[in-house]
Formats: C-alpha cells, structure tokens, sequence
C-alpha cells in the first residue's frame, strides 16, 4: 500500500513538474496565451456583435450587490469629491479622438439612459444581479469623433493598489456594444461607494474585472503596450488575468 | 485456421488515442479546477450567489499537490482549464460521432433483462465479489451502466455546465441557462458532476487492478487481441 502511494505521489510530482515545465517555455506560455484568442475567436463566431447579455426582471435582483477589489479610493481628491457628492467630477475623453471632452456627471445625466438588468459575474465564481443605468458609451465615443487608427478604449480610474492605478480596455466591439454603458445609478439610486461611485464602467459580456468603477477617463488608443505594463488593465498586468474574459 | 492479414483488435484505434487524451485532459481539468474553486469555494443555487452564508455548501481549501498549478493561481488555473477544455470537448465530439458511425455504441445497449432490478442487484453482488468474469457480450452490467452515465450525461453536463459558466456563451447560447437554472446552479452541478467523475475514475483504476492490471492497460495501449466469442 505504502508502495502504491509513494508510486501516486511520484506520478502526481511528475505530472506537476511537467505541468510547469510546459508552462514556463516558450512555446507553451505561447500555448497557453494562445487559448485566450481561440475562445474569443470561438465566442465572436457564434454571436453577432450586439447580441445582448441576458436581461432580468426587477423580482430577479439580488438583495444586495456585493463591492468586490477596491471598495473605497483612498485618494484625498476621492475623499473631497465624496464630501461635495461628486459635484465636481468630471470624465475625460481623450486620445485619439477630433474632440476631446470632459463631461459633468449632469452632462452625462442629460444623455439618453439605458437601464439594464443584468447579472454580473466575478472571475472568482460569484454572480449578483443588478438594475444599471447611464448614458450607452458609444454616443459618447461618437461625439468625441474617434480617429480610425483607433483600436481599443482604455478607463481611467481613481482608485489603485497599493500606488498602482487600476485601468481596464477593451476594443471597439464591446465599446459600441448597446449594453456596454457608463453607469451612475444601482437598481434606482445612485451608485454606492463600493460599486464604484460616482461612475462605472458595464461590460456585459465580460467577467467583472473589466467593468471598470470610480472611472474619471476614457481614452481612445491604437495599442495597448505601452499604458501600464501592456496586457491591458490592471489585474492582466499585476496577475496575469485573460485580457478578453468572456469566459 | 489462418490468422487475418490484420487482427482484430480489443480496442480500436481511436478508442485508444481517445482514451489517453481524454485521460490527460480529465487530469488537468480536475486539478485546475481544484485551484479555480479556491477562489471562492462556495456553491449556491438560481442565478446569483455570492454570500458565503448563503451557501448550500462550502468546501475546503484544496492543497497544492492537487492543483495545477501547484500554488495558488487562479489566472493560470483558467488557463490551464480552457488550454485541456477544448481537446477534450472536441475530442468527446469526435469520438461520439465515430462510436456511433462504427458501431461500437451497440455494445451499451440495455438488453429488457438487465433493466430489471433484480438483474442489478445480482451484478453488483458479483462485483462485491469480485467476481469480473460472467457477463454476456462486451461489457458487464455496471460497466454498461457506468459508461452510459459517463458517456452520455456526465462529460456531456461537464461540456455543458462549464459553457454555461461563461458571460459570452450566455450571451450567445441563454437557453443553457435555462436548461441548469441560472449560473449558480450550472456551477454546482459542474462541479458536483467533476466529482461524480473522480468517483467513476477510482472505480475504474480499482478494476483494472483486479482483472490484471499489466494485460488491461497494454492492450489499452496496443490495442490487443479481440477476445473470442463470450456472448452466450
């Protein structure tokens, strides 16, 4: 018996050297990066670029929604904006655009809405259901006048780990995408400190890391590689989390 | 009489290479899955779920030497599960369309009798027994019963469940929501079904040990000789 555990265990040990043998060469951290761009590839073959995420009904919210990652930047400027009520915040958008604009959150108010049901799921497994509402984000990029050599939108964010600040992307597909909004209100009021008040991003068909909060910019570039450490946002950089992550 | 040019063989060739792969993938699925369900190792019912108080059920931490990788990383652990999901669902795919073109699906057709309870009951005696031997064509009745859930509900639910985990699909395919009862509970059963399947794993390694394990596992490999006829 004794034998056939120690046989296991060696076997598990290989198993598990080779496992990470293959993770860290070339070609197999190519392999693994490669998994990412099939299921993307996979999931933008089978659904047309507005399909919808699923909408609920006001009786399918959950009874609360729960603040996950930064649930309260810890700026001074955070703390001043949240005295006056975020009066004076204002959202940026910038890059490569004709016009760049920097909006009130009454001018963003004075848009067009969208109110969405929807439910949002965390990479950790965890789902919770919400009602969002806020102007759709593709108005705003066409008032902004996109430039063509424009790829993919990053946001800016007020909150940060540790002195690293939090930034997430995505391309134009999911940018122009009806449901993907600049949210400011949670099921009727406005949006509570840990979900990312005053204003957040919704990226429906993505996990929740992407679904930006305490946005302050939006910015128009042609690559990624040279804002932060290139993979895109803040959890790709410092952890390695898939950068398209409908999965 | 004159042996064939090409004998017959216990297993067919894609049997084979399917077994193997599915083997491997099944591991590091399991194992990668292990270190995902650390992340927030509790499982609820409907739609959402994120309280752990509300749980229907919280699992332990699963230690390095069960996971891939072998420390915590739930980013790797993604990839390394979408990296063996593919061949795997895409390899289940195949080898259901080529057992079904072939034949050899035939072989877990329930006769009238062995649907009846007493015929069970007298199978898995035999097996407590451990007594592998009667058995009337290719399988056993466990066995047929076995592969049955295997083949046909519980890699199936794993392909099933596990799309069903993700935003796009549900984007794209919403009647698997449906068909689970919302995100949470395709989690639960995905990961109910995975240890549903690390069950049949340990059953199947315990027979191989004792019906001959060097024979089984040679033939598995080479294919083997088709025994002769024991049907009855």
């Amino acid at each position: 018996m004794i034998g056939r555990r120690l046989a296991l265990g060696a076997l598990m040990t290989g198993f598990l050297g080779a496992c990470s043998k293959v993770a860290a060469s070339g070609p197999g951290a190519n392999l693994l990066g490669a998994v990412e761009r099939w299921n993307e590839a996979a999931h933008r073959l089978i659904t047309s670029r507005t399909a919808l995420a699923r909408e609920f009904d006001r009786s399918d919210i959950s009874p609360t929604f729960r603040g996950n990652g930064n649930t309260r930047p810890d700026a001074f400027d955070y703390a001043m904006q949240e005295a006056s009520g975020f009066a004076g915040w204002r959202l940026a958008v910038t890059g490569l655009v004709e016009r760049p604009l920097s909006l009130s959150l009454d001018q963003l108010k004075a848009m067009p809405q969208r109110s969405q049901i929807t439910r949002h799921d965390c990479v950790e497994g965890w789902s919770a259901i919400g009602e969002w509402t806020g102007p759709q984000l593709g108005p705003i990029l066409r008032l902004a006048g996109l430039k063509p050599e424009a790829k993919f939108i990053v946001f800016r964010c007020a909150d940060n780990f540790r002195g690293t600040p939090y930034y997430e992307s995505i391309d134009l597909v999911d940018a122009f995408h009806p449901q993907t909004i600049v949210a400011h209100r949670l099921n009727g009021e406005p949006l509570p400190i840990k979900n990312g008040a005053p204003l957040r991003m919704r990226i429906e068909r993505q996990l929740g890391y992407k679904h930006a909060k305490y946005v302050t910019g939006i910015e128009a570039v042609a690559s990624l590689a040279d804002i932060g450490k290139g993979k895109g946002g803040y959890w790709e950089d410092s952890a390695g989390y898939q950068w398209y992550a409908g999965i | 009489m004159a042996p064939p040019p090409s004998p017959p063989r216990r297993h067919a060739l894609s049997t084979r290479l399917w077994h193997w792969v599915n083997f491997a993938c099944l591991a590091i699925l399991f194992m990668s899955g292990l270190n995902i369900s650390n992340a927030h190792p509790h499982l609820y019912w409907g739609e959402w779920g994120f309280d752990p108080r509300t749980a229907w059920l919280t699992l332990p931490e699963f230690p390095g030497w069960a996971t891939i990788p072998g420390y915590y990383s739930l980013a790797e652990a993604r990839l390394w599960h979408f990296l063996a999901a593919w061949p795997f669902a895409l390899g289940l795919a195949i080898y259901l369309v080529v057992a079904l073109w072939r034949g050899y699906l035939r072989d877990f057709i329930l006769r009238r009798d062995e649907l009846r309870w007493s015929t069970i009951v007298a199978d898995l005696r035999q097996h407590l027994k451990f007594d592998f031997a009667a058995h009337h064509g290719r399988f056993n009745l466990l066995q047929k019963y076995l592969y049955i859930a295997v083949l046909f509900v519980g890699l199936p639910l794993m392909i099933l469940t596990g799309l069903t985990l993700s935003p796009a699909m549900g984007t794209a395919w919403p009647w698997l929501l449906d068909v689970f009862g919302g995100r949470q509970s395709a989690r639960s059963i995905h990961f109910i079904v995975s240890w549903g399947l690390f069950a049949f794993f340990v059953l199947h390694v315990l027979a191989v040990l004792f019906s001959g394990p060097i024979g089984q596992i040679r033939d598995m490999i080479t294919g083997g000789r088709k025994p002769a006829e024991t049907t009855s």
